[in-house]
């Protein structure tokens, strides 16, 4: 077991680092919004149960609440309805192989702060792999707009005509699923569709593709801007409900520092 | 006529606040007719079915005829002052800390002589114009004011013991999202509130009546009724300066238990509506009750905006009106919580509002001005229960009827599944 060993090693002095891309679990977090009359995403929620006092005297805790899809969170194939036939398609069900793998990290920056409704487009990809070289099959793809650094009213960025947000295009996501074979695709705002990515064919064709591939999600991550390129090894494991759809969860990143 | 109350100083540090005392609050069985009446702002007494004999004060049989039938009726408010004194000092801790005080006797025209407060604008031995009010232990008084309206009588010390005007008061308004928002801190405002602190929930999500508020001069401050933490947060910052709480939060949803098939909804609704109320109760209700007796701005009342739904239930919005029966109960342990300190609950009952999620309802329905105007009478009354608009009105008439007549009348109709 030379290469755990050594990974041992690497942590230890520091030559790879382990980075954190999540969201603190907070009640003020925003949360997709969807038409009132819809069942909404719940809020985080945290009600304290005791604190060393007469509720519980040596010991303090909370009971939380929250939906599977708040906060920084996984989506897995059953929560769309294009992958509700997907096999292994629920969090309890997916194997666990699936939850540490590469990092491929499209930088959309520059044409996100242009353009807050930007879509990545397949050349975005094909940009990147002249660079890189082909991405490589089973990686998690995440789409970089340093959208996480935005605060309050601007991360949603909702206005009559709903949220605007970067997201992929359909054509995107269909190339990064049929021509790549990825496992997952990441972003950095509410989901992983546009803000506007009700009003695509399908509608919110990110999850629509990703799913019905048995592909997953992860979005309202954070940190992205800590990532190389290439290289990295994301570690995203989602809590093991039972018919989850989705869960908040911890990613990790472990990036080579040296 | 009274000099008109000014907004009070800057509290001084150094002076120990007064502390919160009660006038007396032991009364017969017989009495607490006289306070049911006060508490929806209506002066009763009983009158003998049997011989029309006035009886003051209440008792168990006709001071006439003998007889035990003796309703509650509304009584005809003209007299004459007949002899009065002013109280000087006091063993009560309640009326120490408040002489001197003016009582005397009224001679009604219809019969009995009364024992009164009375207004300072009143004349010695004039004709009066008697009221009913709660004081401070909850507990029905009667009150002699002039016959004729003087200017500023609401801001004598004996009328803000016994109501709970905005006039000079520091209110918080816990949902800037509701639907009468805007209505609400505009008759506060008018009404003479000194700050109008409005909750706003989620500032990450805009909504078109902001700008409204904004205009009308709110202060906006984090709240959420839902989440814990925002609201003992919020009571950590204003919480000792908090004179009038009006909980404007509520979630509603139409449909009953099968209409809907989850849970979600009704939990939203618990949520806001039932558990909303109880976390506000347990982060301000500490502070105001310690600051019931605290100068002219002291803390004086909280109230809830309840949905008629909450006497007797539909299927329409019968998850709905299920929390608002919670909430009612809920109203009823703190309004005999707070009371010890002084503390009033006003409960607003409605009918369905002018409102997105009673749109499919026909007319009539209350707008939130007319609701926001019942609120600022009723705290300018003092009183514990408002009903707002024909719908509430007509439920509590028929509710106090026959509750089960009621519950039939409501849900006819429809042949089953």
């Amino acid at each position: 077991m030379t290469t755990l060993t050594d990974l041992a090693a690497s942590l230890a002095s520091g030559t790879i680092r382990v980075v954190d891309l999540t969201h603190t679990l907070d009640p003020d977090f925003p949360v997709i919004i969807l038409p009132p009359e819809f069942g909404q995403c719940a809020r985080f929620r945290m009600e304290e149960i005791s604190a060393y006092d007469h509720r519980g005297p040596a010991w303090k805790w909370h009971n939380i609440s929250m939906s599977e899809h708040t906060g920084t969170h996984f989506d897995a194939p059953s929560h769309w309805v294009s992958g509700r036939d997907v096999p292994f398609g629920s969090v309890d069900a997916i194997s666990p192989e699936n939850f540490v793998g590469p990092v491929v990290v499209i930088d959309c920056v520059a044409q996100s702060n242009a353009n807050e409704d930007y879509e990545m487009v397949i050349d975005d990809i094909t940009a990147w792999e002249k660079q890189h070289g082909t991405i490589p099959n089973g990686s998690w793809i995440m789409m970089r707009t340093d959208w996480s650094k935005r605060q309050g009213a601007a991360y949603l960025n909702m206005r009559e005509d709903g949220p605007h947000s970067p997201g992929p295009a359909p054509e995107a996501i269909k190339f990064l699923i049929d021509e790549r074979d990825i496992l997952g695709f990441g972003t950095e705002t509410v989901g992983t569709d546009s803000g506007q990515g009700s009003h695509a064919v399908p509608p919110y064709p990110a999850h629509y593709y990703l799913h019905g591939a048995g592909k997953f999600g992860l979005q309202c991550l954070s940190g992205l801007d800590q990532l190389p390129a290439t290289g990295a090894i994301l570690i995203a494991a989602p809590l093991k409900i039972k018919d989850g759809t989705g869960s908040p969860l911890r990613v990790l990143a472990m990036v080579d520092n040296t | 006529m009274t000099d008109p109350l000014l907004a009070p100083p800057k509290k001084n540090p150094q002076r120990r606040s007064t502390s919160p005392t009660r006038p007396p609050e032991m009364r017969s069985r017989a009495a607490l007719g006289l306070t049911a009446a006060a508490a929806e702002g209506r002066l009763a007494l009983q009158c003998c079915a049997e011989c029309a004999t006035w009886q003051y004060p209440p008792r168990d049989a006709c001071v006439a005829c003998l007889s035990n039938d003796l309703p509650w009726v509304d009584f005809p408010p003209q007299g004459q002052l007949l002899a009065e004194t002013t109280v000087q000092t006091s063993p009560r801790l309640y009326y120490r800390e408040r002489v001197p005080w003016r009582i005397g006797t009224v001679k009604t025209d219809v019969g009995p002589i009364i024992l009164v407060h009375i207004h300072p604008d009143v004349t010695p031995q004039s004709a009066i114009h008697l009221t009913a009010h709660l004081d401070r232990a909850g507990q029905g008084v009667l009150v002699a004011m002039p016959p004729q309206e003087t200017s500023n009588a609401m801001d004598a010390p004996l009328m803000r013991e016994l109501t709970a005007d905005p006039k000079h008061r520091r209110v918080l308004l816990t949902d800037a999202r509701a639907e009468n928002a805007p209505a609400m801190a505009k008759a506060l405002k008018d009404a003479g509130a000194a700050i109008i602190f409005m909750g706003e929930s989620e500032s990450w999500r805009p909504y078109t009546a902001r700008a409204a508020l904004q205009e009308i001069g709110v202060e906006f401050m984090p709240l959420d009724v839902t989440d814990t933490l925002s609201v003992q947060t919020l009571a950590g910052e204003i919480g000792g300066k908090t004179d009038i709480l009006i909980n404007n939060a509520q979630f509603v949803r139409p449909g009953g238990a099968l209409a809907r098939g989850d849970v979600g909804f009704a939990q939203n609704e618990m949520d806001v509506n039932y558990f909303g109320m109880m976390r506000l109760a347990q982060a301000f209700g500490p502070g105001m009750c310690k600051r019931t007796a605290d100068e002219a701005n002291s803390a004086v009342a909280w109230v809830n905006l309840l949905h008629i739904g909450a006497l007797a239930n539909t299927p329409e919005y019968g998850a709905f009106a299920a929390s608002q029966s919670a909430a009612h109960s809920l109203s009823q342990s703190l309004r005999s919580e707070f009371r010890t300190a002084g503390l009033r609950v006003m409960n607003v009952f409605s009918g369905p509002t002018e409102s997105d999620w009673f749109a499919s309802l026909p007319p009539p329905k209350v707008l939130p001005q007319s609701l926001a105007r019942d609120v600022i009478k009723g705290l300018q009354a003092g009183v514990e229960d408002v009903w707002s608009g024909d719908i509430a009105k007509d439920v509590r008439d028929r509710f106090r009827r026959d509750p089960k007549v009621l519950e039939r009348e409501l849900t006819f109709g429809g042949d089953g599944p």
